[in-house]
């Protein structure tokens, strides 16, 4: 207490002695390092945090909270009849930061757009390869599969960009509001290159979002200012502080003295420390994830549903949830796709604990042993394999099932675990990227992805010909009808059993007001104020 | 004589350079899994594309051809690329090397101004009370596990006494640019007296964490090596002149006795850079130990490979500084 009051006169002191009446400033403990600000190189959420979320914007942005499209750097767009032809249309007046290092003379146009795309794939592009940085692997854009769907992208006028697609793709939508689409300034690119400065684009960035680069301390601290030109009005924040905390214990106990006011990732057993705090809230969400166990549909007796039924019934998953994520807790997965997501059927329900009844059905079916798949690393879906193993082991015997447990390490461990002929039940789980059901949808279960990351090598046609169509289909209320009957087909089929998805935690101090947990596991302090 | 002693030592450094960066080299590869799967993650990656990236990062040579091309750069003062920033290891390195070698220095500090004078106290009173209960508790603080000690300081002495910050260099509201990368000296630079205090008072909690095992086994070393001397003729000789008991201590027999005590003190500078890992994780602490530490998470291999060989560069320069001044304090060494 008496730190904070230190801390908050030095902090007092400061703004008087620098003339500042009241500059606001917000402390975020972040949870490590970005490896650079470009937002197409990267990968890490810490990463997107610390550049596309503070600096850039793009053409259409996720709501604040939640998985939906809407408006961004695009005011409005035009998809054709045939879902091949995205046309934007630029909100135009936007300006790039002015900074000490970069001073734009013109405004955001269809050229900026076109050079943020173009250098991620364009081999001669000079911003694509080893004349920017070295080692350039440009992820997500690949991993997103935007090389086999991305004809071209055009400018039409300033202010109009054109997107051209190989086949109807109704994800792309989503995929234009992820980090790796951030707009860039071609402006700024082509200054630097003239300076022989590339490398800086990594390092002093320059965007058209809520805050601007100050300075980064490797390892120590980021600094934003709000952005005085931002589009959608200048923040209420003045500095915006990243203090990086890599410990977990530490950043919690930084939050409670007033060091700094959010912290992401508590660890569980600190959790009622912070619940019994008066000066903090724990804001919680489930985590855009899901951990589950793919069984083989190919092996009998494993190709019958009712044996895989039977298997998920004889599991006690309530007890399993609580052993392996305790304090934490998760929510017990129904679907594939978590509730936070559009499309999230809420009538389907997953198989309940019934030993007795799967027995009988293990029995007939003449199921005895199976192996069971598990490794060493922790991930968020799931924190311990070998514990879950060796609890659904324990469960299994009970219904007369030997099961074997199978161990790899964890790189290992996928690489036998994709393979199309593996045998038994494989623990894995799922991250999604951009919050579309496509991303869960067709990425685990569609048939092209067995032998790829669809762990049950299950292919059928009902379940198949809905997510296909759903892909080619732009009008969201229609592709969420399709996942919805997706969903009812995926409860009956039971290609795996479902555990949960994780849940995800905040820590904030009671004089912020407007942040919120973001189901795409990004921090976002646009709309964000605090008060004395 | 000297100077063949020095070279002597030089040429005996060759075979465990050579061993480090067999090490390094090989503790990348043999880490199970395929690197570039292992940077891939759950989404993985496309045969084509795997094998672009094998070319990309030479892993498709031959191994020796791979070690040799390590050793080529490595002798160039290459030291590759994160492959997670894309900026030069050694960049980064320099960058953030000031803000650990500020801590150990404090931790030292720490150390040396408790462990010497508690030593020579319990030598002196040998058996008694204070003895035992040192003796004791140097063996705990040379146990002790730093992550929970760390931890353990944190809550007491930041959350529960609010009398130290909880993590970091300096006040965040403090924002300089770094002209040495030491926060206590460059704040002073500045001017900067509250900034300078501010520095100060984040070097507290960490330097007692990373300078408790040197403490304890600077403690002890001083301890025993008082013993010793205390025995010698010239202490009897001494204390037989009718020379105070102050004196006795403090001038005839601390001398000599610090000889060995100054080995210990170089040799823990292993240590220290080792203790630097946790503590600098615990406190987050911009140098290289929690550098390291994030490089082995986000699996950039070039990073550990070559932060590894850097940190074993050092300990090893620091021994043969230590070897170099042992040998002047005390020329019987030179002979031998």
């Amino acid at each position: 207490m008496k730190k904070t009051m230190t801390f908050a006169a030095a902090l007092l002191a400061a703004s008087v002695l620098s003339g500042m009446a009241s500059a606001k400033t917000l402390v975020y403990c972040s949870e490590a390092s970005p490896a650079n600000f470009d937002p197409g190189t990267t990968t890490g959420g810490n990463d997107f945090d610390a550049s596309s979320r503070t600096v850039y914007s793009r053409l259409v942005e996720f709501k604040h909270g939640g998985t939906e499209i809407e408006p961004g750097l695009a005011d409005k767009w035009e998809i054709s009849d045939d879902g091949l032809v995205y046309t934007f249309h630029l909100h135009p007046g936007v300006k790039f930061q002015t900074t000490d290092y970069f001073k734009p003379t013109r405004d955001l146009n269809a050229d900026d757009v076109v050079f943020s795309f173009d250098r991620q794939f364009n081999k001669q592009n000079p911003w694509n390869g080893d004349k920017y940085l070295p080692n350039l692997t440009w992820d997500y854009y690949t991993g997103m599969d935007m090389p086999k769907y991305v004809a071209k992208w055009e400018k039409v006028d300033d202010l109009t960009v054109k997107l051209t697609l190989t086949e109807p793709n109704a994800p792309m939508l989503a995929n234009l509001g992820m980090d790796f689409a951030s707009i860039v300034s071609k402006e700024y690119a082509d200054q630097l290159q003239k300076d022989g400065k590339m490398a800086d684009f990594s390092t002093k960035p320059v965007g058209t979002g809520p805050f601007q680069f100050v300075d980064y301390q490797l390892d120590s601290v980021i600094r934003y200012a709000a952005n005085p030109d931002y589009f959608k009005g200048k923040e209420k924040i003045d500095d915006l502080v990243f203090a990086i905390t890599p410990d977990a214990t530490a950043r919690i106990q930084k939050v409670l003295a007033g060091e700094c006011d959010v912290a992401p990732y508590p660890n569980p057993a600190d959790i009622a420390t912070i619940k019994a705090n008066k000066d903090v809230t724990l804001l919680d969400q489930a985590g855009l994830n899901i951990g589950y166990m793919s069984y083989n549909t190919t092996i009998p007796p494993l190709d019958k549903p009712e044996v895989r039924h039977a298997l998920n019934q004889a599991i006690d998953r309530e007890a399993l949830i609580k052993s392996l994520f305790q304090d934490a807790g998760a929510t017990p997965a129904e679907n594939l796709i978590p509730p936070t997501m559009w499309s999230w059927n809420k009538d389907v329900k997953t198989d309940t604990y019934n030993p007795e009844a799967a027995k009988k059905v293990l029995a007939d079916a003449g199921l005895k042993e199976i192996q069971l798949w598990a490794s060493d690393r922790v991930r968020p879906y799931n924190p311990n394999f070998q514990r879950a193993a060796e609890l659904i082991q324990a469960d299994w015997a009970k219904v007369g099932v030997k099961a074997n447990i199978v161990n790899y390490e964890w790189t290992k461990y996928r690489e036998e675990g994709k393979k199309k002929d593996r045998p038994g039940a494989f623990q894995i789980g799922w991250t999604g990227d951009n919050g579309d059901p496509d991303n869960f949808f067709a990425t685990l279960f569609a048939c092209s992805a067995i032998g790829v990351s669809n762990y049950s090598s299950w292919c059928d046609k009902d379940f198949e010909d809905l997510i296909q169509k759903a892909k080619k289909t732009s009008d969201q209320a229609e592709r969420t009808k399709l996942y919805e009957q997706a969903q009812v087909i995926f409860a009956k089929q039971a290609p795996a059993f479902l555990l949960a998805h994780s849940q995800v935690y905040a820590v904030v101090r009671n004089n912020v007001t407007g942040f919120k947990m973001d189901p795409l596991g990004i921090h976002r302090f646009d709309g964000v104020d605090k008060s004395e | 004589m000297m100077l063949r002693y020095l070279l002597n030592k030089i040429a005996l450094l060759i075979p465990t350079l050579v061993g480090i960066t067999i090490c390094a080299f090989a503790f990348v590869r043999l880490l199970p899994g395929d690197p570039i799967l292992a940077m891939a993650g759950e989404h993985g990656v496309a045969p084509a594309r795997y094998e672009e990236l094998k070319e990309q990062f030479g892993y498709n040579l031959p191994i020796w051809e791979q070690y040799a091309r390590y050793v080529g750069e490595v002798a160039t003062g290459d030291f590759g690329v994160s492959i997670s920033s894309k900026r030069p290891v050694l960049e980064e390195f320099k960058t953030l090397f000031p803000a650990t070698l500020e801590l150990s220095f404090f931790a030292m500090i720490f150390a040396m101004v408790i462990g010497i004078p508690a030593g020579i106290f319990a030598a002196v009173k040998r058996g008694s009370w204070f003895d035992q209960s040192l003796m004791g508790t140097a063996l705990v603080g040379y146990s002790m596990p730093i992550f929970w000690w760390g931890l353990l300081l944190i809550i007491f002495f930041s959350g529960y006494l609010g009398w130290t910050p909880v993590s970091g260099r300096i006040g965040l509201q403090f924002f300089f640019k770094p002209i040495t990368g030491f926060m206590t000296i460059d704040s002073l630079l500045h001017g900067k007296w509250d900034a300078f205090r501010s520095a100060l008072s984040h070097l507290v909690l960490p330097s007692i964490v990373l300078g408790t095992i040197p403490l304890a086994v600077i403690a002890r070393q001083t301890r025993s090596a008082m013993l010793e001397v205390l025995g010698e003729d010239y202490v009897r000789t001494a204390r037989a002149k009718g020379l105070s008991a102050a004196r006795v201590i403090g001038v005839h027999a601390l001398r000599n006795a610090l000889i060995p005590v100054v080995t210990t003190i170089g040799l823990q500078v292993g240590t220290l850079l080792a203790g630097a890992i946790l503590t600098e994780t615990i406190f987050a602490w911009p140098g290289i130990g929690k550098w390291m530490v994030d490089s082995i998470f986000k699996r950039d291999y070039v990073v550990v490979q070559s932060g590894l060989l850097l940190i074993a560069l050092i300990v090893m320069a620091v021994n043969l500084i230590v070897d170099v001044l042992y040998a002047v304090i005390n020329p019987r060494i030179r002979a031998a």
